[in-house]
């Protein structure tokens, strides 16, 4: 049997918008429901989220975008971790998305969007269910 | 309370113990449907207050009258008989030219001032053609880089006529520097420059997040813009300390209160280190809180607010000038109380924050829009937005008394339990060194952090309900409300205006003003002039915000959580 790891999650925030409540809140939530969590901090470019998720070869990378830059970061984001080889992470997205853009973001690559409202339990265990899994 | 002799509050007091054990003794037909109750920030409520429990209450040290220190009442004697308070509401997308259009409806829909909503960039100091800034420019506010944006966007609407108020804080010194050039040009004079800076940037590091240097020196710039503003327009409020910010954060009541309060009295602290008088400028002070959900506790934190900085003020720092010991606020309902469920439903929550504000006393207040969690609000939203506060100050009569709760037990014993816990956490941040310290060893943002965790835990378990969110909730079409989208187009005009400036402006005017600039910051001048003679000579916000940035350095958060 082989075993299965720690699913490693990076939460980033991308582009210049300082709402970190929820990134921050969800970063917890994951964590105390067993996954190993790396926060980027504030302020990133989509190189530097790229960076850290090679970095840190995570399963899953959970973007928050709060001011509608979503649609010019996202893609960016998406293709350089392509690129750089991560191929089969799990791409999430949380903030102020409106529907509009759910079907382009989706194209992108973006398995899943959690706007607000969206419960913690169902966060968590949508990336239970759905984050690859690496022997 | 005063009113009662100690023979009475004793016959008060049996009274009261006969009642909760009447109450409590055999089955009650209705049980409490709580084991507890407590307000939306958590601080535990009782079912019933009675004035034995005010002993002690003194009402004119710690009420006195309304426009009388300590101010629980009410800044002003007369208050909204007198004036109503400043219906503003906070508008800022697209270009400026976009801005200026909603400015203008506003204006004639009866709105009194005006506020500004810059994009991110603008927030944080990086121009549209700034890699940084793709994707965001004109998206959350509107994006102002030069001293031309500055003038579109008041276009048509005279600077000695409005008040205004500006959103910004990292680089508050650089856009009012252009504001005021504005008004220059528009031929206002100094003293009829009326308005609020935010320039409140201890709570960006604290909450709101969009920073540019380090602590010490940004709060350096808000001391140049609180001095030169002392000296230069009289009308100007200098700083806006925000708890808002803070609070949408996830703070409690009592740590927006609290944290804001703190960094007011740092403020204070910076200037009189730099040989201000108190009474000089702590009358231009002002203030700005988020109004949540709970009525009671959000006026009982207004009230304390006041009579806690007009002790603060006079007992710290011996102000001998009333003005510096009111504490006057702006107001916003809780945009994080919003739901993008069953998003109608908002319209009913703004009015009971709207409510809870007047009854708490502001002096000027935004409601949100509707649509705010879903998108920026479109002109119908804010119509409606505006008409909430028009029917509280025109049809429910709450405008024509003046602190209708004042007296009221439970009221006062609210107010005085969030000063007294406000106040414990101000004695942690004095043992800290005060707010500066605080805030660079985190402290509040932890705070805050764990704040936000705890209420987000009682949703899950339905502690705390959010109508349509964890409870009530039902089916609904995908989007039941319209909403206002701001294009990629918007990027496009405002990098090509940009490049225009920079081909067509005058290089050695440009040059020299940023050379003052440096030259200031490395002398640890007032950076006040030297700024207003860059953007004058068309220096770009960036190219501004850069030259500092080469001389103080950046901010880098650890990203703790």
């Amino acid at each position: 049997m082989t075993q299965k790891s720690t699913i490693r999650v990076l939460v980033a925030k991308p582009g210049l918008d300082g709402h970190d409540r929820g990134a921050k809140v969800i970063a917890r939530a994951l964590r105390d429901a067993g996954f190993e969590v790396v926060y980027t901090g504030l302020h990133q470019t989509s190189e530097m989220v790229v960076e850290a998720a090679i970095q840190e070869d995570v399963h899953v990378i959970g973007l928050s975008i709060l001011s509608g830059a979503h649609n010019a970061l996202v893609p960016d984001i998406i293709e350089g971790i392509r690129k750089a080889g991560l191929s089969d992470a799990l791409v999430v997205l949380g903030g102020i998305i409106p529907e509009e853009d759910f079907d382009f973001l989706k194209k992108a690559g973006v398995s899943m969007i959690f706007t607000p409202g969206t419960s913690l339990t169902e966060v968590v265990e949508y990336i239970r269910s759905n984050a690859p899994v690496r022997t | 309370m005063s009113q009662h002799d100690s023979k009475s509050l004793e016959q008060i007091r049996k009274a009261r113990e006969e009642w909760e054990k009447a109450r409590t003794e055999g089955e009650a037909k209705y049980p409490n449907r709580s084991a507890s109750f407590t307000t939306w920030s958590d601080m535990e409520v009782p079912m019933l207050t009675t004035p034995d429990e005010l002993e002690g209450f003194d009402y004119l040290k710690d009420l006195g009258l309304p426009g009388e220190y300590p101010y629980t009442r009410g800044v002003q004697r007369t208050m909204y008989r007198g004036k109503l308070w400043t219906m503003r509401q906070f508008a800022g997308f697209g270009s400026a030219v976009d801005t200026n259009r909603r400015f203008k409806q506003l204006l004639s829909m009866g709105q009194m001032g005006l506020s500004t909503a810059f994009d991110m960039p603008t927030l944080m100091g990086y121009d549209p053609d700034s890699p940084r800034s793709k994707g965001e420019v004109g998206k959350c506010g509107v994006s102002v880089a030069s001293i031309h944006d500055m003038e579109t966007l008041f276009e048509g609407i005279p600077l000695g006529d409005v008040t205004t108020s500006m959103t910004i804080n990292g680089p508050a010194i650089v856009i009012s520097a252009m504001y005021f050039a504005v008004a220059e040009k528009q031929g206002v004079p100094k003293h009829k420059v009326k308005g609020t800076l935010q320039n409140d940037i201890l709570k960006e590091y604290i909450a709101q997040k969009e920073w540019l240097f380090p602590v010490k020196p940004a709060v350096g710039l808000v001391t140049d813009t609180i001095e030169y503003g002392t000296k230069h327009y009289p009308g100007w409020n200098t700083v806006s300390i925000s708890g808002y910010h803070i609070r949408e954060a996830g703070a409690t009541a009592v740590q927006e209160l609290a944290f804001t309060l703190a960094d007011g009295l740092a403020y204070v602290d910076d200037c009189l280190k730099r040989g201000m008088k108190i009474d000089d400028f702590a009358p231009r002070l002002s203030f700005f809180f988020d109004v949540h959900n709970d009525f009671f506790e959000e006026i009982a934190k207004f009230r304390a607010a006041r009579r806690m900085w007009a002790r603060f003020m006079r007992e710290r720092y011996g102000a001998k000038d009333p003005r510096s010991w009111m504490l006057r606020t702006h107001a916003q309902t809780a945009g994080v109380s919003l739901t993008a469920q069953q998003p109608y439903n908002n319209i009913a929550r703004v009015a009971v924050q709207a409510l809870a504000a007047v009854l708490g006393g502001t002096n000027s207040l935004h409601t949100n829009s509707m649509d705010e969690t879903l998108a920026l609000p479109t002109d119908e939203a804010v119509t409606i937005a505006l008409r909430t506060q028009q029917v509280i100050a025109e049809e429910s009569g709450v405008a024509n008394v003046v602190d209708p709760l004042g007296g009221s037990y439970f009221v006062e014993s609210l107010t005085n339990k969030v000063e007294r816990e406000a106040l414990e956490y101000i004695r942690k941040i004095d043992e800290m060194g005060g707010m500066v310290a605080a805030v660079e060893r985190g402290f509040p943002q932890a705070e805050i952090a764990n704040s936000a965790y705890h209420f987000q835990r009682q949703l899950e378990t339905q502690t705390k309900v959010m109508v349509g969110v964890n409870k009530y909730q039902m089916q609904e079409p995908k989007r039941t409300i319209p909403t206002l989208y701001i294009d990629r187009s918007v990027e496009q005009k405002q990098i090509q205006r940009l490049a225009e400036l920079r081909r067509s402006r005058p290089k050695q005017a440009y040059e020299d003003g940023i050379r003052k600039v440096r030259e200031a910051a490395q002398t640890g001048q007032n950076l006040c002039g030297p700024i207003q003679e860059a953007v004058a000579a068309n220096a770009t916000l960036q190219e501004v915000c850069d030259t500092l940035r080469g001389v103080f350095g950046i901010y880098r958060e650890a990203g703790s959580f």
